[in-house]
């Protein structure tokens, strides 16, 4: 899903960064929270970010005869939040942009929105909307990586028609043709990356039950206090906005 | 082998199969090129779609070779799974250490030599070391 360096009009550059930006540094201010009040996440967090580091650097073959890679956002999102995937999302593509010449600085922007932002945000939707529905635990995991990974092509697809729409048929041919080179590539690696999650989560769940217990992970339905509160209420759980002090103490 | 670690084989095995397959099933026959990357596919469809754009920037850095390409991804790669590894390791020896400390604790003030902790044996032992020798 890297769109390469230069790849991306200036105009259009900026103004990815520019929507970008402020999810970023919400998500350091989320991942400093949630640090500073649970030090012990510490760890859960980093190995979040090298499940991430792992899937995106396998580049994998798949039915259309070219190769992709997974993103291994979904798992993150799921554990704790999507703002702090934000942060560990952008870190993956730094790394790739300033050694790999993969993606880039100016494009940085754009990557950001589709693998760090969209991805997790689509990814934790669908789980926090199938556990609604008391959908069991790992179908939830699946499905939640599933969606973070393919709607970052989706997105990547959207970037690249809006930038460079087909001089005969615009936009919608443009999406055509980019969609077909990344999203119908990624179908099975979504697949692979759903797998892979939903292995590390079992073995999150032999080792880290407590953890996980914390985060929140194992309740169905509507999010109660979990101690995640510190970081930020969402749409779906306006609630957790303003009962910081109860979330903490209850999580103790 | 327990329940358990047969479903997470056969998780990696669905895996690997998806990865393999289309390898196998020469899915990418039909083109120059198989299995290229899909950023690069994406840079040509792009000059197809506009002949004149020329990127307006270039990378700062560049691995001068595939193979210092491949090195740095594989850097990428073990950097993550370390941590991974150090992570999930450090957990279950934590684990094992509260189990062996809870067995000793049920045992009164008996030596645990005989505590029942399993695959903790080897978290177990290091406190003994006379014991094995």
């Amino acid at each position: 899903m890297h769109i390469a360096e230069g790849f991306l009009p200036p105009a259009h550059a900026v103004a990815w960064g520019v929507a970008s930006a402020p999810f970023v540094v919400h998500g350091v201010r989320s991942l400093t929270r949630e640090v500073r009040a649970h030090p012990e996440s510490t760890l859960l967090i980093g190995a979040s970010g090298a499940f991430t580091f792992v899937l995106s650097a396998l580049k994998l073959p798949s039915v259309t005869g070219s190769c992709s890679h997974p993103t291994g956002t979904g798992l993150g999102a799921i554990l704790f939040r999507p703002p702090i995937m934000a942060v560990l999302g952008t870190i993956t593509l730094l790394f790739q942009a300033l050694l790999l010449a993969h993606g880039g600085l100016t494009t940085l922007g754009a990557n950001v929105f589709s693998m760090a932002i969209v991805g997790p945000w689509a990814g934790y939707a669908v789980y926090r909307l199938l556990r609604r529905f008391d959908v069991p635990l790992m179908v939830a995991v699946f499905f939640a990586a599933f969606v973070a990974d393919l709607s970052t092509y989706c997105v990547t697809s959207v970037q690249l028609a809006l930038a460079f729409p087909d001089p005969s048929s615009g936009f919608l041919g443009a999406l055509g043709k980019f969609g077909s080179i990344f999203a119908v590539t990624q179908v099975p690696l979504a697949v692979s990356e759903g797998l892979l999650t939903v292995l590390v989560m079992r073995l999150l769940v032999q080792s880290s039950k407590g953890e996980l217990t914390r985060l929140g992970v194992f309740l169905a339905g509507r999010r109660s206090p979990s101690g995640r509160s510190a970081t930020n209420g969402t749409p779906e759980t306006p609630k957790t906005n303003d009962t910081n002090d109860t979330n903490e103490t209850v999580a103790r | 082998m327990s329940r358990n670690a047969k479903i997470n084989a056969l998780l990696l095995f669905v895996v690997a199969a998806l990865a393999v397959l289309p390898l196998a099933f020469g899915m990418g026959d039909h083109k120059e090129e198989p299995f290229t990357g899909a950023d690069s596919e994406a840079e040509t469809a792009i000059t197809e779609i506009e002949p004149d754009y020329e990127p307006w920037f270039s990378p700062l850095y560049e691995p001068p070779s595939g193979e210092i390409e491949s090195a740095l991804f594989a850097l990428q790669a073990a950097l993550g799974a370390g941590v991974l590894a150090y992570y999930f390791g450090l957990r279950r020896g934590r684990r094992q250490g509260e189990l062996r400390a809870l067995a000793q604790r049920e045992d009164g003030q008996a030596p645990a030599a005989e505590a029942p902790v399993g695959a903790g044996g080897s978290a177990a032992g290091e406190n003994r070391p006379t014991e094995r020798a």
